[in-house]
């Protein structure tokens, strides 16, 4: 069952084409690697898919709903319910986490529960408890951000969005800015939500992460899908020379 | 010459310098309250991109920025009457000069530390659903109060030490009291030195509390 279609999206920054046309069908249960060069539009991608960047062209569905209505001129234009119910429903983890630093480790998971989701105080805290939990963080409520290490803090960055109960996850390089040491622990959570069925799509240079966990690798370039299949086919045996090179520079010191 | 230093005369007129305190401690709430109310509103609106509210809020932030309170406060009670059918107390008066004056200070406070803000905080709040209003209210103003307290520390001390140009117009407060009880006495030695104490005396452990609020909101550091 198709959760999220994209259709002929484009996303342009001044003069710069940075999305030339994507189509994308995402699949209830698929993860989906997205690889790709610096430049290349992955986090672009993402990011327009939860309508954190607009999209300057082209068409989203979500649940056989189409996003926005079109006004006269051909622009589509989005309310801020929609966008906000949206992202409810799509949830992101960042590179840099952007954890609220005012807030413990609970109250940035239970953030979304109290003022989005109007929850009680209570109930609120019992799910950030069991989000807390299932990241392996619950020693680490009542602890703020700047006493956490980068991987408790992007497992709590995780919960965040757990906590929502997101259809769609969507992950934008989340172990990127990790010391190396700590990026183990948070693709553990992340295998974990994949052994879970859920719907996810990861922007990742972890080949080995990729091809283990995913069930479908794009590979970007130059803003548009250069290849798209099985991870055995995109990683093993790639079609095009762009995707052959930038794999053989993601392993030419492996051993 | 050598003065010679007698408070008596001072002390004798505790009940002048009293009311003159009350004047002084409610000018100095009212214009604490809507100067910064005013100059948040004002700043959210320098921040906004859009041009309706951007164009009034950075005319309005020029204009109480580079004309004095002292000439505000007196043009807003002896000139405004005349142009329109009402008429000013002298506290009104003060409060609106000093009021807007510190609103167009604070509200570029406000939009700087707005500004001050990570983008990757915008984009955390949005991620959970958050509307504009939400994310400012939960997320970003509470982070930047906290960055801009000392700023507004200082605008509430400068409040606090407008509030004796509203003896301009005749406000009782503390130097209003001051000059009539150094004009009665013959004392202003005497009696200014007491005022300048007052003010000391006052504003010395509102400032203390203002590091007790900063040292309790770096908690989370």
């Amino acid at each position: 069952m198709t959760i999220l279609k994209a259709a002929g999206l484009v996303k342009r920054f001044g003069a710069v084409d940075v999305l030339r046309g994507i189509d994308l069908e995402v699949q209830r249960g698929e993860r989906i690697a997205i690889l790709g060069a610096s430049g290349s539009g992955k986090s672009t991608l993402l990011r327009c898919l939860n309508f954190m960047e607009l999209p300057t062209a082209g068409r989203i569905e979500l649940n056989r709903r189409i996003l926005g209505s079109e006004r006269r001129d051909g622009q589509r234009v989005y309310r801020e319910s929609e966008l906000t119910g949206v992202r409810q429903r799509v949830g992101m983890v960042f590179q840099q986490f952007n954890l609220f630093p005012h807030m413990t480790a609970i109250g940035n998971v239970m953030e979304g529960l109290r003022t989005v989701r109007r929850k009680s105080r209570a109930e609120a805290r019992a799910r950030a408890e069991k989000e807390l939990a299932r990241v392996g963080l619950a020693d680490k409520a009542d602890a703020y951000p700047a006493h956490l290490s980068g991987g408790q803090k992007q497992r709590v960055a995780i919960a965040r969005a757990l906590a929502m109960d997101p259809e769609l996850l969507l992950f934008d390089e989340p172990t990127s800015a990790l010391d190396p040491e700590l990026v183990g622990e948070v693709l553990n959570v992340i295998r974990a939500l994949a052994e879970e069925g859920r719907t996810m799509l990861l922007v990742t240079h972890e080949l080995g992460f990729a091809y283990h966990v995913a069930t479908r690798v794009i590979f970007l370039s130059g803003g548009t899908i250069l290849e798209d299949g099985p991870p055995d086919e995109v990683l093993k045996n790639p079609r095009q020379d762009r995707t052959r090179a930038f794999l053989a520079s993601h392993r030419q010191f492996s051993f | 010459m050598a003065a010679h230093w007698d408070f008596a005369s001072v002390f004798a007129n505790t009940d002048a310098l009293l009311a003159g305190l009350a004047g002084t401690l409610r000018l100095f709430a009212i214009c604490l309250v809507l100067g910064l109310g005013l100059g948040l509103v004002v700043g959210l609106a320098r921040y906004a991109h859009n041009r309706w509210l951007y164009v009034p809020a950075t005319i309005f932030v020029e204009f109480f920025r580079n004309t004095p309170v002292l000439v505000q406060i007196l043009w807003f009670y002896f000139a405004l009457p005349i142009l329109l059918p009402f008429e000013i107390s002298p506290l009104a008066a003060a409060s609106l000069g000093i009021s807007l004056n510190s609103a167009a200070f604070s509200a570029e406070i406000y939009r700087g530390g707005i500004q001050s803000i990570e983008r990757g905080q915008w984009d955390g709040a949005r991620a959970i659903g958050m509307r504009w209003g939400q994310a400012m209210r939960r997320i970003i103003l509470p982070q930047a109060l906290k960055r801009m307290l000392p700023a507004l520390t200082n605008r509430a001390i400068e409040i606090f030490k407008m509030s004796t140009l509203a003896s301009a117009v005749a406000y009782v407060e503390l130097l209003q009291q001051g000059k009539l009880i150094a004009s009665l006495n013959f004392n202003p030695i005497e009696a200014y030195t007491a005022i300048a104490v007052i003010f000391f005396v006052l504003l010395w452990p509102l400032v203390q509390f203002t590091y007790l609020l900063e040292r309790r909101l770096k908690r989370d550091e």
